[in-house]
């Protein structure tokens, strides 16, 4: 890997740090973090697979409220660089990603935790009036979180390729094809975090209708999304429209529903 | 005393600054120092140094913590009555602690399904699926569409927010977003059922069943192959509303994974699982 390769490797790493903090721009998923990864290594067909397999297995993980799910992050990172530096397969790659979204996980509760010292600070610092002082205290708890994946990959990077090759092909086939078995399945831990959060039991109908709907027939997902949609314009109107309208004086059309969007 | 008004210039700044709103996520006041952070552009505006601006800074600093795409109608309802309140209306500093508060549970009701639930999930498995054929447009069609989603959420939630100020108040008490959460949670869960039968791939390649038919060929079935014809996917849907009872009961979701990564690998060795 060449010094540039590598500046531009922390350079994506540290996006993706602050991506999985944050949760905006979705620089984090392995969708985009892998194909990120791909192309500084000038290989971005291998970083779009990868990214596309990981991504399947990771579809529902979310962070609601406290909870933290697995990081994508660096183990969208890590796994890409070292199947493409050490030639290794997509099996290879699940293998190691695996392993790295636990640590990752235990990295940003880490960081998480230390960042309130960050906020004692701020505390002191609102008193004086000091805002500047308030910008980088935020600031500074968000360059720990690019930290947290720019380090491992600084390591990752320099540790040589031929190393973790012989290591990464002692791994042996039943483990690899193993584990791209479990990435076929383990998608079903995010679906059971999207249920829950969205724990309506009368609503509960309407995933059971979505199952029946996909298994018998040839809908895509722009279909199902469009199918999900209309029941749901059917259900509300049904539901709040249906009793007769009392209250409504004569000429009052406006209905502002800038929110209903 | 001249009027102190925000312009749409601090608006952009804490339109911008809000794209780094969890920066400083931590485990005692959550989003409270983002929350600082996003609106100092308007506190500095609009009071002059002193008590009361340090009074506001403080103020804001207080536990927050909601979906942080819809932050953006909060921060505008927010700049909103701080500047009333720099503008000597009689607003109690607690009143817009109390606002905060009041809206933070109600946008993530909204947020988390129909972002969370439902946008990501989809555009990632729509992108997902086209990346796993090495084309560059799964990814690029996940990036653009969901930022596009998501900015002009937070731009015009924001510009809403502080437009409405304390309106906003209204427009949620009107049963409008329980009929939001509803319907998102409706689509959410919808999709999540398709999700579940089409984008899991279980293969139990175990033999049920191996006959001769008339043309004395030798046909196998695989339990898959049983299961299916049952019912595709019912494994999937079995499994997922097992895992999502034990992430109810608190089984941290990572030994689920790990244990599936187990079950993969002992069922490959042995034969069952393909």
């Amino acid at each position: 890997m060449s010094v540039i390769q590598i500046v531009l490797l922390l350079i994506v790493a540290g996006i993706t740090g602050i991506g999985s903090v944050v949760d905006e721009a979705q620089t984090h998923r392995p969708l985009v973090a892998c194909t990120l990864v791909g192309f500084v290594l000038g290989d971005i067909q291998t970083g779009i697979i990868l990214g596309g397999t990981l991504e399947m297995m990771a579809l529902g993980w979310m962070n609601v409220g406290l909870a933290m799910a697995p990081d994508t992050a660096i183990a969208s990172v890590i796994s890409t660089i070292l199947v493409i530096n050490s030639h290794q397969g997509i099996g290879e790659g699940i293998a190691i990603a695996v392993p790295l979204a636990a640590a990752g996980q235990a990295l940003t509760i880490f960081v998480r935790t230390i960042t309130v010292f960050f906020i004692h600070k701020a505390d002191d610092m609102a008193k004086k009036g000091n805002y500047k002082g308030i910008e980088h205290a935020h600031l500074l708890a968000m360059s720990l979180q690019a930290l947290r994946v720019m380090i491992p990959t600084l390591i990752i990077s320099l540790i040589s390729a031929t190393a973790v090759q012989d290591f990464l092909s002692s791994i042996p086939e039943v483990i690899t094809r193993g584990l791209q078995i479990g990435g076929g399945i383990i998608v079903v831990v995010g679906y059971a975090m999207v249920i829950n959060m969205m724990d309506v039991p009368y609503l509960k109908p309407f995933m059971y209708a979505g199952f029946l709907f996909a298994a018998f027939t040839n809908f895509n997902l722009v279909g199902f999304g469009a199918l999900g949609l209309i029941a749901a314009m059917v259900y509300l109107q049904l539901k709040y429209n249906g009793q007769p309208q009392v209250a409504a004086p004569a000429g009052v059309v406006f209905d502002d529903d800038d929110l209903d969007a | 005393m001249t009027e102190k008004r925000l312009t749409k210039k601090e608006l952009t700044s804490m339109f911008l600054r809000s794209n780094f709103l969890l920066g400083s996520f931590n485990f005692e006041r959550v989003q409270s120092l983002g929350f600082c952070y996003v609106i100092i552009p308007a506190l500095k505006k609009i009071y002059p140094e002193g008590e009361e601006r340090n009074q506001a800074l403080t103020r804001h600093l207080e536990w927050f913590n909601t979906q942080p795409w819809l932050t953006a109608p909060i921060f505008g309802v927010t700049a909103a009555m701080e500047e009333e309140k720099a503008n000597g209306k009689d607003i109690d500093g607690s009143a817009i602690q109390a606002m905060k508060i009041g809206l933070m549970g109600p946008l993530a009701g909204v947020g988390d399904p129909i972002f969370w639930g439902t946008a990501r999930p989809v555009l990632a498995a729509l992108g997902g699926s086209l990346a796993l054929t090495g084309s560059i447009v799964g990814p690029l069609l996940f990036f653009i569409l969901i930022n596009a989603i998501r900015l002009s959420v937070k731009y015009f939630g924001l510009f809403y927010g502080y437009e409405k100020g304390m309106e906003i108040i209204k427009d949620m008490a009107g049963g409008r977003i329980k009929k939001l959460t509803e319907g998102a949670s409706i689509v959410g869960l919808f999709v999540m059922g398709a999700l579940i039968s089409k984008w899991t791939s279980i293969n139990i390649v175990l033999q049920a069943t191996k006959m001769k038919n008339a043309a004395g060929k030798v046909q196998v079935q695989t339990v898959q192959n049983v299961l299916d014809s049952i019912m595709p996917g019912m494994l999937a849907l079995g499994l997922t509303l097992f895992v999502a009872w034990l992430l109810k009961k608190g089984v941290n979701p990572l030994l689920i994974i790990i244990v599936i990564f187990i079950i993969g690998i002992l069922g490959y060795a042995g034969g069952v699982l393909g």
